[in-house]
């Protein structure tokens, strides 16, 4: 057997030739790395006794702050790992509190419960959630579109009565379950170790970066994109959809499950409010005011989301709040109300969310400067 | 025997209330490929606009005509606000889907917060007229009036329903665009009115459901109609998306469905048990039971 091979053709170059390169900027050569500097501040945080009155409560390294900023940064990872799904393959999942809600009550259970330390009971939780997503997930994707939101919504209720109802006494029911702290390593235990907690949920937050990111530079999430623009397309293609978007759907469970581990430890419990689709919801609006498929968008849109719906509560009964007229003062103290307002208008006025200000800014200061860009 | 006829009768009044809430969500979604989770707001707002007119509106009542005036109240006010956010909010999104469910999403979270913000989140007893509170005798069950009064009220609402979409210029329009909308607008028909008229109709209806579940219930609470959406949505697709009638059918099976198991097995098996239900149903006929067709 012969095979015709055609000669090597030079492949053409890959950079862009030098005339055509935008001279970058001081700001351009610092930007790829402003991630890290961000992680580096994050990671010394801790060692700060900074007081910042009226953002946080105590200074920076009290116990309080810790605890808000761990739970901002889990939901920072979550809002990344559901925008995996929603902004990149562009399923609308309302089901992704079932998969955190396992890790949770997975990890509780199995150290509360079944006596088992926590180096066994939070990868058994992982991978229970994982393949729990897996599974539903087979049976949820042979629908599409706003049936498959449904579905996702019906399985998730499921999980939410079962947690309610307490079948077997496992759960706690409405009172939700206390961690037993026995099960745990020392470093985790007390308030005085908020900060190892701290760095759990700053770990969390990176691997979930890290993972997403990694999977939507592979081929694989070349087809994620190419299945959230236009599916049939990629049938023709010669590719399945439904395996793509199994694999999707069952990393964004194994990575919310994940999350649910470090949230389970760093409030030490779990409640049944988790696992109502109030919380799917919440991830929503967190990816949609971030910015779908952008890579810091639903971190910051999480981070964010959270930091005021805890903030917001003290807000609402502040004096500046209180001094104000009934009518204003009193919505002004829900906190779902303004951030429900918020992404109303989001939706309206800002489609790319948090991700897309930065450009629209750039494309606000150009015009206004004038001769900057004038040769063209 | 008893229990049998007291499970049916309060498992149709179960029934009742969802096919009320699902069967506007159904049009809606049928004609507008709106997935409203808005829905529970107008049932919140019907609630409560029932609860306030019958402790002030002069003329209304918790009690004989009174209490009818205060219903009407409610839905008059259910289907303003439902009119207002389809004008206001939906339309300028026409055919952007996803844009329109976050939409909805975003009013639902700020909607039940500012209900909630207003009259407080704990549920409040609810002015219902003292007949609701009895019980009839039917074969020997003793049957709360409220379940009765569910019953009757979604029969005539259906059967309303149906009626306009049988022979009024409008529910022909609304049934053709249920079945294929650019056709309709290619034959110069302005099908816009139409998804405002059918936004009314599931805005009175959640309304009504909201007023008229209160009574059932004995309370009313900002969260109550978010527990009832899932379950209308179960409803809905079950029934097929666009089918008043598929709505009540499925109504019928997970409200039976639901209260026979709840009482025979463990509480919230049943529950547990609709959702299967939709699995199978899904598994087995993805358009739901009646299609996506209006019949009428």
């Amino acid at each position: 057997m012969t095979e015709v091979k055609s000669p090597e053709v030079p492949a053409p170059p890959a950079a862009v030739p030098d005339e055509l390169t935008e001279e970058p900027g001081r700001w351009g050569r610092i930007r790829p790395f402003l991630p890290l500097a961000a992680l580096a501040v994050a990671v010394i945080l801790p060692y700060s006794t900074l007081h910042l009155p009226g953002i946080f409560e105590g200074a920076l390294n009290s116990p309080g702050t810790l605890q808000l900023l761990a739970v901002c940064l889990v939901f920072g990872g979550l809002a990344a790992g559901y925008d995996l799904l929603f902004g990149r393959t562009g399923m609308l999942s309302f089901g992704h509190a079932l998969y955190f809600a396992a890790g949770v009550y997975g990890t509780d259970i199995l150290i509360t419960r079944a006596g088992l330390p926590l180096w066994q009971a939070a990868p058994l939780a992982i991978v229970g959630g994982t393949i729990l997503a897996g599974l539903l997930g087979a049976v949820a994707l042979r629908t599409i579109g706003i049936a498959f939101a449904m579905v996702t919504l019906a399985f998730a209720q499921v999980g939410a009565i079962l947690v309610a109802r307490d079948f077997g006494g496992l759960t706690g029911g409405e009172e939700g379950l206390p961690l037993d702290v026995a099960g745990l390593p020392d470093g985790l235990v007390g308030v005085a170790n908020t900060v190892n907690l701290y760095w759990l949920a700053l770990a969390y937050l990176v691997v979930v970066v890290f993972v997403v990111h990694r999977v939507s530079g592979s081929p694989t999430g070349r087809v994620l994109a190419g299945l959230r623009d236009d599916e049939r397309r990629i049938g023709v293609l010669g590719l399945d959809p439904y395996r793509f978007k199994l694999v999707a759907f069952t990393l964004a469970g194994g990575l919310a499950s994940a999350g649910g581990v470090v949230y389970c430890l760093i409030v030490g419990g779990a409640s049944p409010h988790i696992t109502s689709s109030e919380l799917t919801l919440s991830l929503l609006v967190m990816v949609v005011l971030g910015g779908p498929g952008t890579r810091w968008g639903p971190v910051l849109g999480g981070i964010l989301y959270m930091y005021l719906d805890h903030r917001l509560v003290s807000f609402g009964t502040s004096d500046a709040v209180n001094a104000l007229p009934a009518f204003l003062s009193r919505p002004l103290s829900q906190p779902l109300f303004v951030l429900g307002t918020v992404f109303i208008l989001a939706v309206y006025f800002f489609p790319g969310g948090l991700a897309s200000l930065a450009p629209r800014l750039a494309l606000l200061r150009d015009s206004l400067r004038p001769g900057s860009r004038r040769q063209g | 025997m008893d229990a049998i006829i007291l499970l049916t009768l309060t498992g149709l009044g179960l029934a009742a209330l969802y096919f009320l809430v699902a069967s506007g969500l159904s049009l809606v979604f049928g004609l507008a490929d709106v997935l409203n989770f808005a829905h529970g707001l107008f049932l919140g707002v019907g609630a409560y606009a029932t609860w306030w007119a019958a402790g002030n509106l002069p003329g209304a009542g918790p009690d004989g005509l009174g209490f009818v005036v205060a219903v009407a109240f409610g839905v008059a006010a259910g289907t303003l606000m439902a009119v207002l956010v389809e004008l206001v909010l939906i339309r300028p999104l026409y055919s952007r889907t996803i844009e329109q469910v976050l939409v909805t999403v975003g009013l639902s979270l700020a909607g039940v917060a500012l209900l909630q913000a207003t009259w407080g989140a704990d549920a409040r007893p609810f002015p219902r007229p003292a007949w609701t509170r009895e019980v009839t005798s039917i074969f020997g069950a003793q049957v709360p009036n409220g379940g009765l009064l569910l019953i009757v009220a979604a029969t005539l609402v259906l059967g309303a329903i149906l009626a306009f979409l049988r022979w009024t210029r409008y529910g022909l329009i609304i049934r053709a665009g249920v079945e294929n909308r650019e056709m309709v607008t290619a034959l110069g028909i302005d099908v816009r009115k139409a998804f405002t008229l059918v936004f009314a109709i599931g805005g009175a209806a959640a309304a009504l459901a909201g007023a008229l579940g209160s009574v059932y219930f004995g309370t009313v609470s900002p969260q109550q109609g978010g527990s009832l959406l899932i379950f209308a949505f179960i409803v809905v697709v079950i029934g097929g998306m666009g089918s008043v009638v598929g709505s009540a059918y499925a109504a019928v099976a997970v409200g039976l469905l639901q209260q026979f198991v709840n009482y025979y097995g463990t509480s919230g098996l049943g529950d547990i048990c609709v959702v299967a239900l939709l699995a199978v149903v899904l598994l087995l006929r993805p358009q739901g039971i009646a299609g996506k067709a209006v019949t009428a």
